[in-house]
């Protein structure tokens, strides 16, 4: 369960004040699949991040499972974005001198999981994705679809029940974006939490709900 | 998880060879000079206090110049040896001859003493045997020689029987010393000695009488200096408290101010090395803060998959360590390589010293982690968004 209240977050640049977020609340439900659309700049990324625990607000209350986030340590905010969340990103963010299992494995490493379960739940993942013979390939080995699933087998690794991607397809040609988007139905299928950030009004039609972006602000539009 | 940040920092620093092994080069060139002068040091040095320790460590040498009408006749000079503090005494008198053999002709440095100097010395015997009380009761004209007399004068080693003249006076060989190669004997230049019975030397030697005026003890403990200011009490009794009638040379100061001499080179030279391990460990750091911002992006991917302070600290830490480490195992390897060629190319005997060898890995890590810390803090520090959106 997801709860943003006034939430506001706020970047000077000299003596400018930008509102990425302006009092921006919203709801999401456990095992939801949500999307966030908005124009470029209107604060999508701002507000994931938030959620994600990778960044701080400024301004509100941000309430994960029932626990005030807000004024958590760095410590404890890593914590939440060990166990909880799994990140997709648009631009896949894998690490190039490392292959594709040692990048599913690297979440797993931080759980101080050992070696062993780590192996088994790193190649699981990657089996769900379909990537199993490709797991020693390095990234620059693999296509965009490809490294994109990689991408997802790693969120997937540490069976977190909050998926948070961030135009996940926008560097993907609309058929393997439409692979991609397979998976997260797959995932959401499964009982997880999905949200997920999109210019694609198609893509976005394909969620439970979608969430407008404006100005920093959310505003629920119907489906 | 130390053992997962050592593959990682062994895979970034695999991907990258060229940069890690100059980054290396001023660890390796360190430890290199740091290990190899202090080994070659100590080899020198082992050898000079070898052979310090071969002339007796426990020997004393006495000299009288002003013996205030009471002089040290050879017949008192056992009573030196009556409270135990002595164990041995020789009487020792140097003056040089014209020694001619059947191959050459030398100006030797010919000793005069007694039976006991052999031990007080601690010389050698290669052949023969050394002189004995009768020679010195019948002033008998015999002679043992040193190993390099006898290749010099008589033209071989194995001289015993063979007569030699010093002055004009033969003198029967009946003893030959084991050859001495420290390379003490060799800096000291005179290197052809012949011992002779005291008395026999007084026939010689004008300047030769039975008032004794130098003469060597050797010490029955272990303690130099109790031995030595037992001595001295004894002669300034003997001398009407003259400090200055006589003077005392004690073996094992010598041995101590060449320790304490070759000490200070160690030191001076392993502070040189240090500086330029400690260069090293600046390159570490300089190329190890240019790491961290090229892989300021992989960092924002670590933290955001659950990697903590903490973990992305020890990871460039440990990359920084093992940088340091490999260098110095690396300059141990080319130190060891280098020892052993000089040991060839100079036919002498030299060891990488396992002190050094320890002091260069304690040294570097320490290094390693010093120059680490800084650019695996500011690793650590980065905002995971702001190191994301990193190019
Ligand atoms: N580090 C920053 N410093 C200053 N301004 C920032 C910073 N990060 C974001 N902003 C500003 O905050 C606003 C929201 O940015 P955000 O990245 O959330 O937009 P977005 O909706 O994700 O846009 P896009 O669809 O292009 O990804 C923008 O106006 C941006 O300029
Ligand atoms: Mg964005």
């Amino acid at each position: 369960m997801i709860i943003f209240q006034d939430i506001s977050k706020i970047y000077r640049i000299g003596d400018e004040e930008v509102r990425a977020l302006n009092h921006a609340s919203l709801h999401i439900f456990p095992g939801e699949f949500v999307s966030i659309i908005g124009p470029s700049g209107s604060g999508k990324s701002t507000l994931m991040n938030i959620m994600g625990c990778l960044d701080t607000a400024d301004e509100g209350q941000y309430l994960l499972d029932g626990q005030s986030v807000s004024n958590y340590t760095e410590q404890e905010l890593t914590r939440i974005r060990s166990r909880k969340i799994g990140f997709i990103f648009q631009s896949f963010n894998l690490i190039g001198n490392m292959s594709a299992l040692e990048n599913v494995e690297l979440p797993l490493i931080y759980q101080k999981l050992p070696a062993k379960e780590r192996k088994d739940r790193a190649l699981d993942a990657l089996k769900k994705v379909r990537l199993y013979e490709r797991r020693n390939h390095k990234p620059n080995q693999l296509s965009g679809g490809q490294q994109q699933r990689v991408a997802i087998a790693r969120a997937m690794a540490t069976q977190p029940s909050l998926y948070l991607a961030d135009e996940p397809t926008g560097n993907l040609d609309s058929n393997t974006g439409y692979q991609i988007m397979q998976l997260f139905h797959e995932l959401h299928d499964r009982g997880n939490t999905i949200i997920l950030i999109t210019h694609d009004e198609s893509v976005a039609a394909q969620a439970d709900r979608s969430i407008r972006m404006k100005d920093g602000r959310a505003k629920e539009v119907a489906v | 998880m130390i053992l997962q940040s050592v593959k990682m920092a062994i895979t970034s620093i695999l991907s990258n060879k060229l940069r890690s092994l100059l980054t290396m080069l001023g660890i390796i060139i360190g430890v290199v000079s740091l290990v190899v002068l202090v080994s070659l040091v100590n080899g020198a040095t082992g050898s000079i206090t070898d052979s310090i320790n071969a002339m007796g460590n426990n020997l004393l040498s006495v000299s009288i110049s002003d013996d205030h009408g009471r002089p040290v006749k050879l017949t008192d000079l056992s009573a030196f040896t009556d409270d135990g503090t002595f164990f041995r005494i020789a009487p020792a008198a140097v003056s040089t001859a014209t020694a001619s053999g059947s191959y050459a002709e030398e100006s030797v440095q010919l000793t005069g003493t007694t039976a006991a100097y052999l031990d007080i010395q601690g010389l050698e015997l290669e052949s023969g045997r050394f002189l004995m009380k009768p020679d010195l009761d019948n002033h008998s004209n015999v002679v043992v020689v040193n190993a390099d007399l006898a290749t010099e004068i008589i033209g071989r080693t194995d001289a015993v029987g063979e007569t030699i003249r010093f002055n004009g006076k033969s003198f029967l060989i009946i003893g030959v010393l084991e050859e001495d190669d420290s390379s003490i004997n060799a800096m000291s230049g005179d290197t052809l000695r012949a011992y002779i019975p005291y008395t026999s030397l007084i026939r010689l030697s004008d300047s030769v009488s039975l008032d004794v005026t130098s003469f060597c003890v050797s010490a029955s403990g272990d303690d130099m200096d109790a031995a030595e200011s037992r001595l001295e009490n004894m002669l300034l009794e003997r001398f009407e408290q003259d400090e200055d009638a006589f003077s005392i040379f004690n073996q094992s100061s010598v041995a101590e101010s060449m320790d304490s001499v070759t000490g200070t080179l160690s030191l001076l030279l392993g502070g040189i090395a240090g500086i330029s391990l400690l260069v090293g460990g600046i390159g570490i750091m300089n190329i190890m803060l240019v790491s961290v911002t090229e892989r300021t992006r992989e960092i924002g991917i670590r933290k955001a998959v659950g990697a903590g302070r903490f973990a992305i600290m020890l990871q460039f830490l440990i990359e920084a360590l093992i940088i340091s480490l490999l260098g110095c195992f690396l300059g141990i390897g080319i130190s060891w390589t280098v020892i052993r060629a000089i040991s060839v190319i100079g036919s002498a005997d030299y060891h990488l010293s396992p002190g050094i060898v320890l002091l260069s890995i304690a040294f570097s890590v320490g290094i390693g982690v010093l120059f680490g810390l800084y650019p695996a803090n500011r690793a650590a520090k980065k905002n995971p968004i702001e190191a994301l959106r990193h190019n």
